[in-house]
This record gives structure tokens, sequence and C-alpha cells, in this order.
């Protein structure tokens, strides 16, 4: 499968999962994730070449930051085609918390980053476990159904976005 | 005898209760989940492939657990983590204390984990004086109303949201009123949001921990467990060892398996990959400042505790027949395809922690045979579950090897009651109602020679309040009625005036076609062993103990039918196959019963006959159950030859026997006319010969003969041979079959194949309900 066509299995899987899922350029990142954050926003800083986050995004949050914090963005590893679902790596810079805490989060993924399956997928965790790395397997938002329906937004995030840079 | 009836009414009276409480909650919920499985496990390309490895992994992992065991050591100490090994609960417990007590936490966060439920954790921890919050919304619900899950995934599964909501006014009487399941979870998540962010320690469980890198997958979708670990600086992660997994990568079938084995999720919104510590920063809420990150190793770092329980693990892992239960991933799939479950719930069919069908080897192996006793009888074998199972873990089985243990450790008393009723191997002491059933065989012969006396007696009430007392049938269960004329005394006569040379003179040529008949629907079961050659086709038709006995309508116009379609037919004496004394787990007696069977057969398959077998339990008993009970070349022997009748049927027509042999719904394409007025028939297939993936067959044949066929979706009839008979299940049975009835309203012509299944709807339908066959054989 080509890159385009992964990207597009990925698009169809993570909005069945619930999850908002957005595609542009480097260049037009800037203005599509300032769509998608509602203030305050935390986060942890972008690895891809040419894209950063705008300067209302607090990169280096406080526990209080966190739970005040309404969007939180950050990036991800990669992606599973096939499950929708994005790979949420916990380093030092605090991905984690900033994807688990508000109540919306936004994932940004490159999208040379998006494996086909779990077989692929569980590969490309294997390198982050076997470095010691910690990483969650996220496939759209918290829920519950626990409380007779199923409600979303249990205790992590109501809302997913998933921004795809298709030139990264 | 009154302690016995007593309890006997006594888990009646419980059931009850059950039903009417807790059922009309579980059946949504696991119904729910159940059909959600079907349609998730239909979106995997290589579903049974990936059984198959997830079963070889974990075959290989309790194989290796020793060594395991040992790896783990190795690797989480090597990243900076603890190990400790606690042989039982009360050591487990001592060791999370002191880990409590050193890290001076006043209150613990906990995400669901039923390991801990099984160590009773939270009372060791309260009395080391520290307070303990389980975070899983389920389990906060349970916490608050104290009490036990009734679900290993969905512990709340049987209250629905009013109850939640009653629950959650009258204990923290909140100022606005929690009505909707959103307003309950936001108010529950805002409540052990404070309790997350004052918490010390988090707790989890873990689903898989991975020997050679120490990375625990925590299978989530609340997010609760991701919270309590990132928000506390001690991490406290307690498992079986039976969760260990030889390399990470070994995961990876079970990641696809879990979520939609259980909920029927392709995948849980969370799954979560720890080597800890790990490298995200630990937060402090109670200062201003998150603590900035450390190097790994530094001072900041979360304190890691893994805890491997074994608490029996080891003894199972040595028991031959429990070990299968270690590979279990805890899915459910087993509780929410058996329709007990469905109605009851696991505060009916569980014991002190673990509920549903696997609980039985669980209960047995950590908390001993007493607490499997409890439920053990709420299995009625009907093997729904086995196909269900993400590892094919035989599920019955198990049950059924709980139930003999159980059975010879029971002391009886008047025994003398089933005296001459009981040829049977069990030593004494058996329960009396089980030996009785066991003895099925025994106790239709002697109806049939006494008929009609013994239809009479059974009739008289006095002899129904004391089968009732004493032996535990329900007296308001109609019994089977006994013919005087048997299957093989009618065929004896049929014989002699000429019913083999019928069949030959309407012969179809040369009937090579049953042998490939699973090939030919695909189910890649192809087989030669039972090849005839260029003679006819030799059939013997089993003539099991209800067939033979009771249901000899359908046992006539199978031998017609076969017949039709040019087969040569045998009716000869043959043993029971050993079903009943099975399902009442006399183990030694069913083997005793296997064995006389394949000696009775050895000559007809010598001489290249296929067994056609009209009881589905009994062909299951041919074709999976053997393998249990014989040799396995013995069992293969068996099942290689025998067919479930309308596989057989259909095997015939599709080599090319002529339909027109068979009563059709369309007059036009039927010699032997169709009497049906509409082309309509309900058809309901027997458990067991869904699970062997037999169904399609009848199904198929009712088609070709121009039936408009609607089937059952239900998982079971609830009736399962002597379940619905016993007094303390017949309220069960028939609140299960309930569901079957309501499927079948309005359908005006009803067929099932099982002896069971057929009283079962007759009893609810008011109407006589038939085998197929009956249907289909011309007159």
């Amino acid at each position: 499968m080509t890159t385009t066509d992964l990207v597009r299995r990925f698009e169809r899987e993570a909005t069945d999962a619930g999850c908002e899922v957005r595609r542009t350029s480097a260049e037009n990142f800037r203005h599509v994730v300032s769509e998608l954050l509602e203030p305050p926003a935390v986060g942890a800083p972008l690895p891809f070449d040419g894209v950063s986050l705008p300067e209302s995004v607090e990169t280096n949050p406080t526990a209080a930051d966190l739970e005040a914090a309404a969007t939180g963005v950050t990036p991800v590893r990669f992606a599973v085609a096939d499950y929708g679902s994005v790979a949420v790596e916990s380093t030092a810079a605090g991905e984690e918390a900033a994807s688990l805490f508000p109540a919306r989060h936004v994932a940004v993924l490159a999208a040379g980053d998006v494996v086909a399956d779990m077989p692929a997928g569980i590969e490309r965790l294997g390198d982050v476990v076997r470095a010691g790395g910690d990483a969650v397997l996220a496939t759209g938002p918290s829920a519950t159904a626990d409380m007779g329906e199923l409600v979303l937004g249990a205790h992590g995030p109501r809302e997913v976005c998933v921004v795809v840079l298709e030139d990264r | 005898m009154s302690g016995k009836s007593a309890s006997r009414e006594e888990k009646a009276a419980r059931i009850r209760r059950l039903l009417a409480t807790e059922g009309e909650s579980v059946e949504r919920n696991t119904q729910g989940f159940n059909r959600g499985r079907y349609e998730a496990v239909a979106e995997l390309s290589d579903y049974e492939g990936l059984k198959d490895e997830a079963r070889a992994i974990k075959e290989d992992a309790i194989e290796r657990l020793p060594e395991l065991i040992e790896r783990v050591r190795e690797s989480v100490e090597a990243n900076g983590g603890t190990v400790y090994l606690a042989e039982d609960a009360a050591d487990a417990n001592r060791y999370v204390r002191e880990v409590v007590r050193d890290a001076d936490a006043e209150t613990v966060v906990k995400s669901k984990s039923m390991t801990t439920e099984e160590l009773e954790v939270n009372d060791a921890l309260a009395e080391a004086g520290a307070e303990v919050w389980e975070t899983d919304l389920g389990e906060f619900v349970l916490q608050v109303a104290d009490e036990a899950p009734s679900h290993i995934v969905a512990p709340a599964i049987h209250r629905s949201e009013a109850d939640i909501a009653t629950l959650f006014e009258e204990v923290f009487g909140p100022e606005e009123p929690l009505e909707t399941a959103d307003d309950l979870t936001r108010f529950a998540r805002e409540f052990l949001a404070e309790k997350i962010r004052e918490a010390d320690v988090g707790m989890t469980g873990a689903n898989f921990v991975a020997a050679d890198t120490g990375t625990l997958t925590l299978v989530t979708s609340e997010g609760n467990a991701r919270k309590s670990v990132a928000a506390t600086d001690t991490h406290v992660a307690v498992a079986g060892v039976e969760k260990l997994l030889p390399t990470f990568e070994d995961v990876a079938p079970f990641v696809e398996l879990i979520g939609r084995s259980g909920t029927g999720q392709s995948i849980t919104s969370y799954v979560t990959f720890l080597t800890p510590p790990g490298d995200a920063p630990t937060m402090e809420f109670e200062g201003e400042e998150t603590e900035a990150a450390s190097e790994v190793g530094g001072e900041n770092d979360r304190e890691f505790h893994l805890v491997l329980v074994d608490n029996g693990r080891t003894a199972m892992r040595e028991d031959d027949q429990l070990r299968e239960t270690l590979y279990c991933i805890r899915c459910s799939a087993c509780l929410n395809s058996c329709a007990n479950f469905q109605h009851v719930g696991g505060h009916g069919f569980g014991g002190e922690t673990y509920s549903g069908g696997i609980a039985t080897g669980w209960e047995a192996g950590v908390h001993g045979l007493d607490s499997a006793a409890e439920f053990n009888d709420f299995c009625t074998g009907c093997t729904r579950c086995v196909n269900q199972c993400p590892v094919k873990i035989d599920v019955p089985w198990i049950n059924t090897v709980v139930r003999d243990r159980l059975n010879r450790g029971a002391e009886g008393n008047f025994d003398f009651l089933v005296e001459g009723l009981t040829p049977d191997e069990e030593s004494g002491g058996l329960d009396l109602q089980k030996r009785l059933f066991g003895n099925f065989p025994t106790l239709a012969k002697l109806g049939s020679a006494t008929a009609p006396v013994s239809n009479w007696l059974a009739r008289a009430p006095g002899v129904r309040a004391l089968a009732e007392r004493t032996l535990g049938v329900d007296a308001r269960r109609e019994l089977p009625e006994f013919r005087r004329e048997t299957l093989r005394k009618w065929f004896e006569n049929w014989e002699s005036r000429g019913g083999r040379t019928r069949g030959r003179g309407e012969r179809v040529g040369r009937a090579t076609g049953a042998a490939d008949s699973r090939a030919g629907v695909g189910t890649g079961d192809a087989r030669t062993g039972a090849e005839t050659g260029e003679s006819d086709r030799e059939a013997v038709l089993y003539p099991d103990p209800y067939t033979n006995h009771v249901a000899v309508e359908r046992g006539k116009a199978a031998v017609r039918t076969l017949e039709a379609l040019g087969v040569s037919v045998r009716v000869p004496d043959l043993p029971a196959s050993g079903r009943a004394p099975l399902s009442q787990g006399m183990v030694a007696t069913a083997e005793a019963r296997a064995s006389a069977v394949a000696d009775a057969l050895a000559p007809h398959l010598d001489a290249g006959r296929d067994v056609v077998v009209v009881e589905p339990s009994d062909l299951a008993m041919f074709r999976a159950d053997y393998r249990n009970l014989l040799p396995e070349s013995t069992a293969d022997r068996v099942a290689e030859a025998s067919y479930e009748l309308f596989e057989y049927v259909y095997g015939l027509l599709e080599n090319g026997a002529d339909p027109g042999a068979l009563r059709s719904a369309d007059p036009d394409a039927s010699r032997g006319a169709g009497d049906a007025s509409s082309n309509r028939v309900a058809y309901h297939a027997h458990c067991q010969q869904r699970t062997l993936g037999l169904e399609r067959y009848t199904t198929a044949v009712l088609e070709r003969l121009s039936y408009d066929v609607v089937t059952s979706d239900v998982e079971c009839c609830g009736m399962a041979g002597s379940f619905g008979y016993k007094l303390e299940y017949y309220e069960l049975s028939l609140d299960v079959g309930e569901d079957l009835r309501e499927g079948f309203a309005g359908e005006e012509t009803v067929l099932a194949s099982g002896t069971s299944c057929c009283e079962q709807l007759t009893a609810l339908r008011d109407d006589e309900t038939r085998h197929p066959v009956e249907f289909v054989a011309p007159r």
C-alpha cells in the first residue's frame, strides 16, 4: 500500500472510532491547529521538520495547568491504519499527560508514520519498549459504558482530533 | 435428604431472585457484547489463525513459566523496579501493605484488576490505614454499593443506570440530581479526579507482562489506569504469574483479540505499554510546579513494584486438566456467550471472585473446589463458549472435570433409591439426582419395557412429588414418554417387510457424496476414510436412547429418508454414547461407555459403513468429547466415520441423490407431495451442532426443498439435556427459553434438532415441535 492508501485507511478507521481527522501540509499546519485549539492549551513540542506549535500552547505545564487545560496537543510516534489507532509515546516532554488530562486531544501525525496493521504496529512498539520507553495505542476518545449508556470522556479526553501532515 | 432438597429449594429461590433483580440488566449488556463480538471477529481476515497463534503462545508461556519468572525479574530489576513473587493472597497483601507504608501513602488509587479482587487487597490496605479508591467507574459503583463484581470485564453489568442514580443519590446526596449516564459519569470522574490528585500510590493489574522487556500491557477504555500511574510516584502492578509472555512481540495477537472477544470492540480506547519506570515526568499536584523531567535512575523517578501472584497457579500448571485455565486472558467471551450467564450473571454463576464458564477452573485453582461447587452446575455443557474463546480453552470440559472431582468428594445417602438403575462406574456418595440423570439410558430401557405402566406411574402425582423431593426432578416439567415399540423393534419389522429393499430400488447410483460433504461447504475438513468404494453406501443409524425409546418417530423418519436417498440402513444394538453420565460429571462412566461404543462400532467401521447420528449431543460426543475419553486413534476413527443426519443428507443430495424423493414445499417438484400450506419454517439448531458448524446443512437441505427457513439467534434453548428437569434450575431454564419462544412467536411450523430443544419448545409454545427429518421424510 502506498502512503496515501494507508492514510486513507487510517482516516476511515479513526473516524469510525470517533476521531476527527484533518489532513494538511507542514506549511498550513499552524492555521489548521489554531482552529482546533480551545484555550487554555498545553502540549509537547513537535519533532517534525518545519512544524511547531502556536505560542499559546504551554509546553512546560504545571500539574495545575494540565488540570485547567481544555486542549492538549502532542505529536504521535506512529499510527496503525487498520485500527485507526495512534501511538502516543510517553517521554520527558510530557505527551502522556497532555494527551490524557484535557478534554480534547489534538494528535499530530506524519503521513510517513502510518503502518498498515497490528503486527507492524507492535514491531514499532518493540523499538520503543526496548529503548525503555512507554507508549499507549489510543483509539478514539476515552469511553465507558459502566453507567448504563455509552459515555465519551470517562477519565480521559472526550474528543480526539488527528492532524495528518501529508508532506511529512 | 431433607438437607439436600432444602438446599435445592434455596438455590431455586436464589436464582428466582437474581432473575427478577439483576437478570434484565445482565441480559441486555451481555447480549450486546455478544452481538458485538460476532461482528468484530468477522472483520478479521484470519480469526482462526490468530486464535491458533494466541493459543500456541500461551501454551509455550505456561510450559516455560519458571524460566519466565526469572527472566522478568532480571528485566524489571535492570530497569530499576522490583519484582515480588507472592506465594498466596496473604503474602501478596503483606507485601503491598509494606510498599504503601513505605510510601507513607494515605490514598491509593486503583485501576480495575480481577487479581486484586482475588486477593481482596482493598481490605488488606484498609487495615493498614490507607484509603483505597477504585477508579474504574464500574468498580467504583461496586465500591460505593459494597458489592462484588458480577462480571470479569464489566463488573457492574448487573446494575442499570437508574440503580446507579439511586445509589449515588443515597450515598453522596449531590446538589444537582444525577439522571443520565452522562451525569453519573461526570460526577464520578470529578469525585475520582480529586482522589487521583491526592493519591501517592497507583495500583494496576496487567493484562500481559513481557518477560524479556518487563513491559506491562494494560487494556482499558476509560483512561483511569493511565491517570493512576501518571499522577502517582509509586506504581504497584499486581498480576497472576500466568500473565507472563516470553517476548514483547508475543502480545500482538492478543491486542487484536482481547477487545473483540470481550465487549465486541475491535480495540479498546487505550492499550498501554509500560516498561516502568519510564521517562514520563512525575506530577506534583500539591505544589505549583510539575517536577522537572529527570534522568533515568534519578531521584524523581517513579518507584515500581511488580507483584507476581501464584496463589495456586503453580499447582494448576501441574494439573493436566486445570492447566488450560491458565491460558485464559479474561476477555469474558465465555460469560457473554453463555445463555445461563446472560440470565443470572456472575452473582449466580460465579464463585468468590470469578464468574461464568471459565470461573470453575479459576475458583477450583485459587480458592479450592468448594468455591467452584457453588455454581459449577450452571454450565450445561452446551459448548457455545468453546468457539468464542480466543485461546481455544475447552471450558465445558474443565467444568466436567471439576464436577467429577466434586462428585467424588460428596458424601452420599439414599443410594438404594436408584439402585439397579445405576450400572455406573462412580464411587459411592454421588448426588442422587446426578446419578439418576447420568443413568438415563438404563431408565429409558426399563421405561420402554414397562410402558405404558411406566408412563402412567411417572404421571401419578405422588410419584412426581417423591421424585421431586428425593431426586430433585421438577414436578412441573413434562417427563419423556417411553414408547413400547422402540425404534430397533420397529426397524426389525420394517426390514423384514422389505424396507431396505425399497431403499435399494430408489438408489441414486453410487452415493460417494457424504464423505466429501464437509469439504463441499467449505469447512476444509475433507475426508476419505469413509469411502466405500464401488459398493452401495451403507449407513448405521445410531439408536441413541432418546430416539430409540422416546422420540421414535424421528428415528423412523431418518430411516425412510436415508433409504429414499439410496442408502442401505442398519439400526444395530449399540450402547449409549456416554453423554448422560458426562453431563453429570461422571467421567469414569462416560469413559466406559465411550469404549463400549467404539468396540461395538468397530465391525461396522471395518465394513466401511458410515455412522449417522440423529441426536446432536451424541454426535458431539463422537466427534468432539471422545477425544477427551478415548485413545486418540480410536477417537479419531469414530469421529471420522460419524455424521450428523442432515450433514449426511446434504452430502447425498450434493452428490446426485434425488431431492424429489423427499417432501418438498413445492408440490410440483416433489413426488412425495408437499403438505405445507405455507413454505415458511422456523428452525432452531442444537447448541452443540452449531459449535461444530453443522446447523447450516439442515438449513441448506430445507431450502433445497423450497422451504423459507428462519433461524434462531439465541445461544441455547435453556434446556440442555437434564438441566431443565432439575428442581433448582427449572425456572432458569424456562427464562432462558423465553428468548427462543419470543423469537419464534407467530411462527406456525417450528423445527428443532435436539430432543431437549424439542421438549423445551413444545413446553414453551404449547405446540408440538418436531425434528426436521420428520418434516422432509417421505411418508
